[in-house]
């Protein structure tokens, strides 16, 4: 069953210089109980598509067209009350960058995944008490820890609260910005370990944001390549480690070192990514590519799908069926 | 590798915690974090040693009281045979021509006021290591060019927030080469970059070190990183180095409890691989009061009663390695 339907979404940044065209025709679909991971270096859109799905963003963004159908409804045509009512939090949750910042630094933990329950629910604060305590045992953490303050509590335990806040509500879908980015890599293990079980256990659909392609190696079943404000191929995480065809997830895949089998050669890339305020006509990696040709400076490539495993890609380099 | 570089001997470094006046009525001792506790290694000319470990380890501070911006509390440095721990400050600014240092952070390490031209020249006029305009610039641009920031008239007269991360960092790299030192202290220099940027990056610092005959002490919490940039690499847990050895051998048959956990945390980018789950309970104990004995344990799986009092010392166990553990690993 399909959760989540994004179709063509842009959205765009207005910055004095101009429309910075963050999301440009982003197109992907989320299953149930599936983990996307979303990819890509700094800049290339990655959480401004996300923030884009709980409509959460900045004063200067719009979003310029496209559809987000999540379970059938559309959010981009629902009123900002119903959405705040019905579907954040409640349906559709996030855990977001930098646990040390996301939490009320004088607010007892407890208390701060209470205040989440009441107020999308109509529970008692006793009930919501016990809830918040099942799921710090969730996590855990453990329900004794409910009435300490975020500084009490290390980084890795901080994370894990906001964990336990993300799912207080039971959401259908979890969106996870860059959920271990700031922790130490033991720490991040022992956290994405915590993740990887609760989506099993609750069966959750998970849209996880990295720029750290091992990690979602390990959490994801797909992954969605994103570059310049377009995703350029998505795919089975197997299909997109084993067998990458777009050029820049051909470099990106090679560039992270493993600990383990023969060592193999860095790739890297030169150049740097675009200017989204001006981002290269037609396909937007071709200065950066090695197999750029005539055509990838006129023409844009569009997305054609590959094989039987619901694998799309948009280079010239590829020919399949077009959708 | 056979002269050394750089080499400390039981090199400590204790912060003493502020405490009130009266606390220090009543207790005799002030509480000290241990941040570096007893460590001695030694780099060897070309190579570059790479220091692991998590935050709040004491790599950063290893690499601080190297550069000597910090005054070890006990322990000797030696740069190139010579003590240089008890240096004065003036006698230590000449040295820091042969001893620079790259930041982590490319966006905070460069002055937003200063165009490049400004921030890689200023280390040679500081130490006045230049006698004309023109040799100045002669070596501003003959630094750029060995760091890939070609052509340098494109860049000289910019300012950083006009460069892309890996070109500042570009910048970074060239202000400390200019003075063309021996022996550089690398702290965590490709961690903020992207990937695709970040391998070129490492890939020119390994390039520099034949090039320059340099040696490098080279901070990381990336250990698989640490794989294709290191020689020889030294795991630190809470204030000690608890293994080191050739960075191959070590990863490849890690003898510490903590270095094999540490190497299973790594994700690795291959879907199909199964890694062996090795997932330590807890987190690193307060260096205030680091647990007695062996520091690690606390979250050992094979820590037995000696752990916990007696505290084992770094031995060498053959070909250049080095541990400290009672109960190392495939070794029954």
């Amino acid at each position: 069953m399909q959760v989540l339907n994004v179709e063509n979404l842009k959205m765009y940044f207005l910055t004095l210089r101009g429309w910075v065209k963050a999301v440009d025709d982003v197109s992907f679909t989320l299953d149930k109980g599936d983990s996307l991971g979303l990819a890509g270096e700094s800049g290339c859109g990655k959480t401004s598509a996300a923030l884009s799905i709980l409509r959460l963003l900045p004063r200067n963004g719009k979003i310029f067209g496209g559809t987000i159908k999540f379970e059938g409804q559309d959010i981009l045509k629902l009123g900002e009350k119903e959405l705040r009512r019905e579907i954040r939090w409640k349906k559709i949750s996030t855990i977001f960058q930098g646990a040390m910042n996301a939490l009320h630094p004088t607010t007892r933990v407890g208390d701060q995944i209470i205040e989440s329950i009441t107020a999308h629910e109509n529970v008692s604060k006793k009930e919501a008490r016990k809830r918040a305590e099942s799921l710090l045992d969730l996590v855990g953490i453990g329900a004794s820890r409910m009435d300490r303050y975020p500084h009490e509590l290390s980084g890795g335990m901080k994370q894990r609260v906001i964990i336990a806040m993300s799912l207080a509500c039971n959401p259908d879908l979890v969106i996870a910005d860059e959920p271990t980015t700031a922790l130490d890599v033991i720490i991040e293990a022992q956290v994405l370990k915590v993740m990887k079980d609760l989506q099993h256990k609750l069966n959750l659909s998970m849209i996880l944001i990295s720029h750290d392609l091992s990690m979602l190696a390990e959490t994801c079943n797909r992954v969605a390549i994103m570059y310049a404000g377009k995703i350029v191929e998505q795919g089975d995480t197997a299909s997109i480690y084993k067998e990458p065809l777009h050029p820049y997830t051909q470099k990106l895949v090679t560039a992270f070192p493993s600990i383990i089998g023969p060592k193999k050669e860095l790739s890297s890339i030169h150049g740097f990514p675009p200017d989204l305020l001006n981002p290269p006509p037609a396909c937007r990696f071709h200065p950066r590519c090695n197999y750029a040709m005539e055509i990838c400076r006129k023409v844009e490539p569009p997305i054609v799908f590959i094989g039987p495993k619901n694998h799309s890609v948009a280079c010239h380099l590829i020919s399949g069926e077009k959708s | 590798m056979t002269e050394s570089s750089m080499k400390v001997e039981h090199l400590t470094k204790h912060y003493p915690i502020k405490t009130g006046f009266f606390r220090t009525l009543i207790s005799k001792e002030t509480p000290v974090v241990h941040a570096v506790d007893d460590a001695s290694f030694q780099i060897g000319a070309e190579e570059i040693f790479g220091l692991v470990g998590e935050s709040g380890c004491g790599k950063t501070t290893t690499g601080k009281l190297l550069l000597r911006l910090i005054q070890p509390t006990s322990g000797k440095i030696y740069f190139q045979d010579k003590d240089i721990t008890n240096l004065t400050p003036q006698q230590m600014r000449k040295m820091r021509q042969k001893i620079q240092v790259i930041f982590q952070d490319p966006y905070e390490s460069l002055n937003p006021r200063m165009s490049i031209y400004d921030i890689i020249s200023e280390p040679v006029h500081v130490l006045k290591a230049a006698r004309s305009i023109e040799e100045i610039k002669d070596k501003v641009t003959k630094v750029m060019e060995d760091m890939g920031l070609i052509p340098p008239e494109e860049f000289l007269y910019r300012f950083p927030h006009e460069l892309s991360g890996g070109q500042r960092q570009r910048v970074a790299i060239a202000r400390a080469f200019i003075l063309e030192p021996q022996f550089i202290v690398a702290d965590e220099p490709v961690s903020m970059l992207d990937a695709s940027i970040r391998s070129e990056v490492a890939k020119l610092i390994l390039s520099l070190v034949g090039k320059f005959h340099i040696s490098f002490l080279y901070i990381t919490h990336d250990i698989a990183l640490s794989r294709y940039m290191c020689n020889r690499i030294a795991i630190m847990y809470l204030g000690k180095i608890v293994e080191m050895g050739p960075t191959d051998d070590v990863i490849q048959s890690p003898f510490h409890p903590y270095t094999e956990a540490l190497i299973a945390a790594v994700p690795v980018p291959d879907p199909t691989v199964k890694r062996t789950e090795i997932v330590l309970k807890g987190e690193i104990p307060s260096a205030v009061n680091p647990p007695s004995g062996c520091r690690f344990h606390t979250r050992c799986m094979y820590a037995q009663d000696t752990c916990k009092k007696e505290e084992p010392p770094l031995v060498e166990t053959g070909k250049n390695r080095y541990l400290a553990c009672y109960f190392p690993l495939g070794k029954e």
